[in-house]
């Protein structure tokens, strides 16, 4: 071979694969595009007023809504945050501050482990810790789970947040005399804040798509129910029970329950990225 | 008193003699220290610690709520393959196969697939298209699970019954993977699934991996006349462990999905190659019967399965995540 084919030879192969890492990418688009194409295409008939403020319809009756499930989800990422937000929040600042301590890497570790243990064994807990205290199914339950969820990646959000305020906001605190608590709260918390906030709107985006965790906590209700020791309808429940029914109308409610929830999410995560791209760039 | 060590607390930091107490709690620090700063810190440090207790609290109940499984079956609970709730028989093993078979099968495929789109997004792709992109994968793992599961059931399965499964089975049914009738809910669609369910958190580690690759590396190669392909390859040796690290992310996550999945595998225990055939996980089972549980010992079979699925997953994302940081740290590029 001669050292010019050779070297044809290096340059069509290189093509070549660069057409397949093209080609993965192509492969990796479609299903995001079909899912939400279908998911569109399917409920978008079935959106309308109705859906977000009528009841469930009893089985055989056309129409009906979602509305019970709707505040479900409400109530249960209501409860999820609040005991998600203080803790991650608090546990944020808390590893921003000591970057380096044993006791502070530990529990970065942990939070780290806590976000990869999978949502249905964090429901197993909720399940162990409430349900059976309480002897029924309940949305204190679920919430709780939620809120198990939500911990780690308000944590980690809110660590790296103040971790983009440049150093010298602290340095001008300290240099001014302000303690450093004040310093923390008043002058870094401040510019961080949008960052964490957007975070903690991407954990609720989180908590109200979440399922497992939700069956055998919350349960699900077809009847209005706000109570928070009573079992609870949520969106994702509801989504779950009518995909698996025999009726194509049930089928059809799924799939505009979907696209409420996938609209709510996918608009809450491209807000979380454009508040977080390019902070305090230099 | 405490308003005094407020007020003064920087003139005082000299004089008064700090008092050494080894504790959870920084103590130590009382009386020369700003106060405010005493309480600020011990409240996050508290807060932190409620994250760690988190996880400690999980383990030990679920321990203690598997003891009776733990008991009567011992260490042939994993090894079992009977699972007869009427005569009170619980083996785990169909279900431990069906998890890993299930994840396995995506991972062969999610792999490649991932490393081509971070190739592209890191080494190929022009400036202005890597965000959008990125953000398109991204925005894979951001869809809800139910969601995957819903087009999995509607979508999916009709066309592996009607199309995908028939083919592989006429050209390629002497393997022992397409054997049986189609049924379109099984180990195919639960795999496919997930393959696209870790696609994103494979690819995204690994592009980042693959761009804290010193650029000096790339030029080397070009300089000594390197084809595109050529450097890429020399990147990807590059990022072997943090690739390594990402799969196993990957198959974390993979391992624990469970809406998504429990609506596409058919939900029947079994052990089986075929991927035809309707299978069950770990994660499956405790979706479908958990509520159902009547008896004590049931519910904790379901509760022992919960926490070998714990185990699972707390292992794998601690290796993966010691493998991430220790080659992140290398290059001393921030990955998360």
């Amino acid at each position: 071979m001669s050292p010019s084919t050779h070297y044809k030879v290096r340059k069509a192969k290189s093509r070549l694969m660069v057409f397949l890492s093209l080609l993965c990418l192509v492969l990796v688009i479609v299903p995001l595009v079909m899912i939400l194409y279908y998911t569109v295409s399917k409920g978008i008939n079935y959106i309308n007023w109705d859906f977000f403020t009528k009841m469930p319809a009893p089985v055989g009756e056309a129409g009906g809504g979602m509305a019970n499930a709707i505040v479900g989800t409400g109530i249960l990422v209501a409860i999820g945050s609040l005991m998600g937000i203080p803790i991650g929040v608090m546990a944020g600042i808390y590893l921003a501050d000591k970057e380096k301590s044993v006791f502070a890497s530990t529990t970065r570790f942990m939070t780290e482990v806590l976000n990869g243990i999978p949502s249905i064994v964090v429901g197993v807990v909720a399940y162990i810790l409430i349900v059976i205290p309480m002897k029924r199914f309940s949305a204190l339950a679920g919430g709780f789970a939620l809120g198990i969820l939500m911990i780690p990646l308000i944590t980690r959000t809110t660590e790296e947040m103040i971790r983009l305020v440049p150093h010298s906001f602290r340095e001008a605190g300290l240099g001014l005399g302000i303690p450093r608590w004040k310093t923390t709260l008043f002058i870094i918390l401040p510019a961080a804040l949008k960052g964490i906030f957007t975070g903690i709107l991407l954990s609720i985006a989180r908590a109200a798509g979440e399922t497992a965790p939700l069956l055998f906590t919350a349960l699900g209700n077809r009847f209005w129910s706000t109570q928070l020791d009573q079992p609870i309808a949520s969106m994702t429940v509801f989504i779950y029970d009518y995909a698996k029914a025999p009726f194509d109308d049930w089928n059809q409610q799924a799939w505009a329950a979907s696209f409420v929830l996938i609209v709510l999410v996918l608009l809450l995560n491209i807000l979380f990225r454009l508040a977080t791209r390019k902070r305090f760039a230099t | 008193m405490s308003e005094n060590i407020q007020e003064n607390s920087n003139d005082s930091n000299k004089q008064q003699a700090t008092k050494p107490a080894a504790s959870l709690f920084n103590l130590k620090g009382l009386l020369n220290k700003n106060f405010g700063d005493l309480v600020f810190e011990n409240t996050t440090r508290f807060f932190a610690f409620i994250v760690l207790a988190i996880v400690f609290l999980m383990a030990f109940e679920m321990v203690r709520q598997s003891l009776p499984t733990i008991k009567a079956f011992g260490f042939g609970f994993i090894t079992s393959q009977e699972w007869d709730p009427v005569n009170e028989q619980y083996g785990a093993l169909p279900f431990i196969f069906g998890t890993l078979f299930s994840s396995l099968v995506a991972l062969l495929i999610a792999l490649p697939l991932s490393l081509g789109v971070a190739v592209f997004l890191s080494e190929i792709s022009p400036k202005w298209l890597e965000q959008p992109l990125s953000l398109m994968v991204e925005l894979l793992a951001a869809i809800p699970s139910i969601v995957y599961g819903l087009f999995g059931i509607f979508v999916l399965i009709p066309w592996l019954r009607k199309v995908v499964e028939p083919f592989l089975g006429r050209e390629l049914g002497f393997l022992p993977f397409f054997k049986g009738p189609p049924y379109g809910f099984g180990m195919l669609a639960a795999a496919l699934i997930l393959t696209v369910m870790v696609l994103p958190i494979i690819t995204s580690i690994s592009r980042d991996i693959m761009k804290s690759v010193p650029a000096s590396q790339r030029e080397a190669a070009y300089a000594l006349g390197a084809t595109k392909w050529e450097t890429i390859k020399i990147v990807l040796s590059g990022s072997k462990s943090g690739i390594l690290g990402a799969t196993l992310l990957g198959l974390g996550r993979a391992v624990g999905e469970t809406m998504a999945v429990t609506m596409v595998i058919g939900n029947r225990a079994g052990i089986s190659l075929s991927l035809f055939d309707p299978s069950n996980t770990m994660a499956s089972v405790i979706a479908n019967e958990f509520a159902e549980a009547s008896s004590k010992i049931y519910l904790s079979a379901l509760i022992e399965i919960a926490l070998l699925l714990f185990i699972m997953t707390i292992i794998l994302n601690a290796v993966a995540r010691l493998i991430v940081w220790s080659v992140t740290k290398k290059y001393k590029v921030a990955v998360h």
